[in-house]
């Protein structure tokens, strides 16, 4: 009896263990409205969401450790420096059924940064190329100004013009230098110091003329008109034309990949080492993988998701716009980014501040 | 409003009652008590997290968690003021530091400036006005600071209120850009920081005893005489205190040059934080911190001295 009783209450106890609460922490506007709603009404796991714009401050949070959190998305660069930091644990695939869902050439992809993706899933991925405003841009530059180059911004008699009209870059510099790089003819995945002086020297021209670097204000500036070219990230450039459209002011915001290349990454679902409840961080992870929840975030943030089984719920503008899901050719023109020592992170900060401040 | 003639010096030069000085004994205790919980507070809030931070200073950056190395290693202690060294090599620190300087003193100075008269007309007003003013200075809190900035942001766009109503106006042509400027910078700590200088400003003010200024016109002194000779060094306690409230978390300032300057008013807030975040060289961020820390602690103790010597 005291056993059949213990037994009974090892049996209420069991789903219990993927109860409880999800500490998740994601990157702002990068989610469905209703996900979390479906999912605590799948799971019965509450969900606290807490929200960022850079990798810089996950990164410190991850590397001090006990930040609370059971999930977070870093993008895949920085994901396996912290990896290699021991900051998050590997997956156990036994909970992970849905992970027959995920696009295999994509995961292959992703494990350059995570072997085997022992530790993480690609949540959404997309590029970093140019936001710009198409009536303004035409207005300045004519028909013919080339917002499908780099030259749009790193050309200073192009950006002398569009200053007037106001120009932002990300303030991401693993993600500007590599293209400055690029467009300086070099190696966009380069890792030798010497390399982030050609991006220096193309920057350096253009300083005067760069409104500010923010990660994240782009977003509404570029909505309401306060800026007309970003250098930013594809995703959140489409939701500065959606809040351009809700707000009614007849600004089209248009997104490009330009054809020197751009740089491709991937944000990755992972969880934390020290997460309080992993039990219900892969609950969240097997949920988001589900097509149709996957297909949600996809048709409402506008980033291309990695799960081939949810291709057919995506809509199909969204399918068909080469902005958002890269045509091969452009595909084959996207570089990755690569996780840079202790030295040389020294040198690109410093590199960086030297662009920003001219100091 | 007079003050009575008696109050201050004569009071502690009767002998003390037995009834008072029992009093003290039980005071004792208790002014032990009062003593002892700020100093505990100090050091479990200010001290202990210094030292870590100062022996976090002391180190490298690693590829870990925490990123850098123990202040202990298998051999022993391996610290060393590397750091410190660098911050010498790189001019952009010390230029960082004086920037900081700098704009932390205009910003006092004009929050000095503007808030002197409103503290002055504050402490002069009759009750019930005085309560309302009072309180009108101190609503702002009600709402967060970062909500304030975000607001400041919204009027000083290029198609912000500020800048439709001058071109509506004709006063301008082309928008002006006064986000991410030095300018902005200034509007927004004189904006932010402008209650610190006021409320003790106006409680210097109010504490004053007017039968001074009153005797000084009496005996012929001008209205600026009679500012400047007997009112202003009255309130320099509360002129000192409140530069103190502003200049200190100003130099230390980081959402405001954040958000709303631009490359020309870096400050070495945002330099802490780029070593921090970008460079995940917590060793180097921590050295600045040590540095910041005396770069705020000189001026205040040359502000007390100048205090003192009154």
């Amino acid at each position: 009896m005291k056993n059949l009783l213990l037994a009974s209450t090892l049996l209420i106890a069991a789903p219990a263990a993927a109860e409880g609460t999800l500490n998740i922490y994601n990157w702002s506007d990068y989610i469905a409205e209703d996900t979390l709603e479906k999912f605590t009404a799948a799971t019965g796991i509450a969900v606290n969401y807490d929200v960022y714009d850079s990798n810089e401050v996950l990164e410190a949070k991850m590397l001090a450790g006990n930040s609370g959190y059971d999930l977070v998305v870093p993008t895949s660069d920085f994901l396996q420096r912290q990896i290699a930091a021991g900051a998050y644990q590997p997956l156990d695939k036994t909970k992970l059924p849905n992970l027959a869902n995920m696009d295999p050439d994509l995961m292959d992809a992703a494990s350059a940064y995570d072997p085997d993706n022992a530790h993480s899933v690609i949540y959404m991925w997309g590029t970093t190329g140019i936001g710009y405003n198409v009536d303004k841009v035409t207005e300045i530059l004519g028909e013919d100004a080339p917002v499908d180059s780099w030259a749009l911004v790193f050309e200073p008699e192009n950006m002398e013009k569009l200053s007037a009209c106001g120009v932002s870059f990300l303030d991401a510099p693993t993600e500007i230098l590599p293209a400055a790089i690029n467009y300086a003819g070099g190696d966009p995945m380069t890792t030798e110091a010497e390399d982030f002086e050609k991006a220096e020297a193309v920057l350096e021209r253009v300083r005067p003329y760069i409104r500010y670097f923010h990660s994240s204000q782009y977003i509404s500036d570029l909505a309401t008109g306060e800026i007309c070219v970003a250098g930013g990230w594809s995703g959140e450039v489409f939701i500065a034309a959606a809040r351009a459209e809700e707000a009614g002011n007849g600004f089209a915001i248009g997104y490009s990949i330009p054809n020197e290349g751009a740089l491709g990454w991937y944000d990755m679902l992972a969880i934390p080492v020290d997460a309080p409840n992993p039990e219900a961080a892969h609950a969240f992870i097997n949920f988001v993988m589900e097509p149709q929840i996957t297909a949600d975030i996809t048709n409402y943030v506008w980033y291309a998701n990695a799960n081939a089984a949810s291709m057919p719920l995506v809509e199909e503008d969204i399918k068909s716009d080469p902005g958002i899901f890269p045509t091969d050719a452009a595909k084959a023109n996207l570089w990755s980014s690569v996780a840079y020592d202790s030295r040389l992170d020294r040198t690109v900060t410093r590199t960086w501040t030297r662009v920003k401040t001219g100091q | 409003m007079t003050a009575p003639l008696s109050s201050p010096g004569t009071a502690g030069s009767h002998p003390p009652t037995p009834a008072r000085r029992a009093g003290g004994r039980q005071g004792g205790g208790f002014r032990l008590i009062i003593v002892l919980l700020p100093l505990l507070f100090l050091s479990v809030f200010f001290a202990a997290p210094f030292l870590v931070v100062a022996a976090i200073s002391l180190g490298d950056p690693m590829l870990a968690r925490p990123p850098y190395t123990p202040l202990f290693g298998p051999d022993g202690f391996q610290g060393d003021l590397e750091n410190y060294a660098f911050l010498l090599t790189d001019s952009l620190y010390l230029s960082a530091y004086l920037n900081a300087v700098k704009i932390a003193a205009v910003a006092t100075l004009l929050a000095l400036l503007i808030g002197y008269p409103m503290a002055y007309v504050i402490a002069t007003s009759p009750e019930p006005r005085r309560a309302v003013l009072l309180m009108l200075v101190v609503l702002p809190f009600w709402t967060s600071f970062l909500l304030r900035v975000y607001a400041l942001i919204g009027l000083m766009n290029t198609n912000g209120l500020i800048n439709s109503v001058l071109s509506t106006l004709g006063v301008i042509d082309a928008p002006l850009v006064m986000r991410q400027t030095v300018f902005a910078v200034y509007v927004g700590t004189v904006y932010t920081y402008l209650p610190f200088m006021i409320l003790p400003l106006y409680a210097a003010l109010v504490r004053r005893d007017e039968s001074l200024a009153e005797a000084a016109a009496d005996l012929g002194a001008g209205a600026w005489t009679v500012f400047f000779t007997v009112t202003l060094p009255l309130s320099l306690p509360g002129v000192v205190a409140g530069s103190m409230l502003v200049f200190i978390p100003v130099i230390g300032e980081y959402v405001i040059p954040a958000l709303l300057g631009g490359p020309d008013s870096l400050m070495i807030g945002q330099v802490l934080w780029n070593a921090f975040f970008s460079a995940r060289d917590w060793p180097l961020a921590a050295s600045v911190a040590v540095v910041m820390l005396g770069v705020v602690v000189l001026p205040l103790l040359f502000l007390r001295r100048v205090v003192e010597a009154r």
